[in-house]
């Protein structure tokens, strides 16, 4: 139904770039006042034109671009994985790798502290690894949130990290491509909006072969068919659930992850 | 890289049939442009116009350091152009130098209209440039180069940056001077351009001539950077139009 109604756009010889096609900053994709310049696109008089390098996407009359390399701009509700870099009276600086540092204020922790009796540190400390919401991000300065039931203090495993721009392409459609490398490899993996990624279990080193495979190749299309194959074969002679048990805690994240990445 | 403007009487080539280089008078240099060749950086780009080599590099938008340059609405942008030592025939010192300085901010003032830096406050996106080799030109390739980098870099920008130097020898307007050209020359017109909103960035001159032939040397660079333009297109759309 989106593909008809994109080509009925198309059809009124309005669109002067195809859906799906790569743009460059400054092209013009519309000269029309029917249709509303969305995510990374601006206005200029009656045309809409792209802002930065990124493949094309219309739905809906609203006219967006989506960026095929880029830093990690805050966006709230993004969870995403930072490290406690500095402690205040009233709260954590995390560095979440984004233009700013965020804030983690004392209310946005579960649990109530009572700041004349316990350390700060004691919670979090210096260089721990915590997964956070992210609330708010204007003028600068970014917010965190540990009131969801996906966020945690991560501990033990390894961090890769990778291109945020291509995070969609390695949670898949409803998390179907990282809920997929989850249970073939039963490991535990947390995915940050800000392309750092925790990993936790014996397969390690593979799940960090396929997440370099995805930044790659994140434009080939069926890629999570081969993925699968690649880690299918290993699954057959190790059987492979050896930690499927330890990855059921995570896999509700992922599917909630996939959705609102649909979003 | 002396100026010679003053000794016009000692050069006999007074009008010349040809270019040094065979070139026709409002042809290009040989272009090259390549984007992405620095892994490590957010976003990259090398620009070889004949003899003269840019590789610029982009990363950020990051946190800005110290917190005191910080723009709390916007963000800065910051630019280092450096020849390195082997760029000329005579060693380049390395480290800042006057013209260095003066380039670094020229080369700014060229990019910024073309940023959306009011995306990013308290960030910086730092651009650095670096000239391999040096045949003329350099701050022209540095800012083609730097202006594809940043493209690159997934940075919001209202267009792209091309650029090219112009000049007078003689009776003939020149374009994309090579070293020899650029000695010779009357005036050295570096000119920065954005050719979808038509707006001039960067214009500077080096030496004298009439208002008419500045208009003239504008006009004949603003159609070379329209070819420019579409290489550095070329170029960004080879390195991500892939699969």
């Amino acid at each position: 139904m989106e593909k008809a109604e994109a080509e009925k756009q198309k059809g009124e010889g309005k669109l002067l770039k195809g859906e799906r096609e790569l743009v460059l900053p400054g092209d013009k994709i519309v000269e029309s006042m029917d249709f509303l310049p969305g995510k990374n696109c601006f206005r200029e008089g009656n045309t809409i034109l792209a802002k930065r390098l990124g493949i094309l996407s219309v739905s809906n009359r609203v006219i967006s671009v989506i960026p095929l390399n880029s830093v990690y701009i805050p966006k709230p509700g993004d969870m995403v994985i930072g490290e406690v870099v500095e402690i205040q009276p009233t709260g954590w600086v995390v560095n979440i790798d984004a233009p700013q540092d965020a804030y983690l204020p004392l209310s946005g922790v579960r649990k109530f502290i009572d700041t004349t009796k316990m350390d700060l540190s004691k919670f979090y400390g210096m260089g721990d690894i915590i997964y956070a919401k992210i609330v708010s991000s204007n003028q600068g300065s970014i917010h965190l949130t540990m009131q969801d039931s996906r966020a945690r203090k991560l501990i033990g495993g390894r961090i890769a990290k990778i291109n945020p721009a291509k995070v969609p392409r390695l949670i898949g459609k409803q998390g179907s491509m990282i809920s997929m490398i989850k249970s073939k490899t039963g490991c535990r993996i947390s995915v940050g909006q800000n392309g750092l990624i925790w990993i936790d279990g014996k397969k390690c080193n593979e799940v960090l072969m396929v997440i370099k495979l995805i930044e790659d190749e994140a434009q080939v299309e069926g890629l999570t068919d081969r993925i699968s194959e690649m880690l299918g074969g290993e699954e057959k002679t190790k059987a492979g659930s050896t930690g499927n048990a330890a990855s059921q805690g995570t896999e509700g994240h992922s599917q909630e992850e996939g959705v609102k990445n649909e979003n | 890289m002396q100026p010679a403007k003053a000794r016009k009487g000692i050069h006999r080539r007074k009008v010349l049939k040809m270019r040094i280089d065979k070139r026709k008078y409002d042809e290009l240099r040989p272009l090259e442009i390549k984007a992405g060749v620095i892994p490590n950086a957010n976003g990259s780009a090398m620009v070889r116009m004949g003899k003269t080599i840019a590789v610029a590099a982009v990363y950020g938008p990051r946190e800005m350091f110290p917190k005191f340059k910080q723009k709390s609405n916007k963000a800065v942008l910051n630019t280092l152009y450096t020849m390195v030592p082997f760029s000329t025939t005579e060693r380049v010192r390395p480290g800042r130098s006057r013209r260095s300085m003066e380039i670094c901010k020229v080369t700014r003032q060229a990019l910024e209209p073309a940023i959306f830096l009011e995306e990013f406050p308290k960030s910086v996106i730092d651009v650095y440039i670096n000239i391999i080799q040096a045949d003329a030109g350099t701050r022209t390739a540095g800012i083609n180069a730097a202006s594809v980098a940043l493209a690159d870099a997934g940075i919001p920008m209202r267009d792209l940056v091309a650029s090219v130097a112009g000049g007078k020898i003689g009776k003939n307007f020149l374009v994309d001077l090579c070293m020899e050209e650029e000695e010779e020359t009357e005036a050295d017109v570096p000119v920065a351009y954005m050719p979808r909103t038509r707006q001039i960035t960067l214009l500077q001159m080096d030496g004298d001539l009439p208002k008419e032939d500045v208009k003239e040397i504008i006009k004949l660079a603003i159609k070379s950077i329209e070819k420019i333009y579409k290489e550095q297109r070329k170029a960004l759309e080879a390195r991500w139009k892939k699969g």
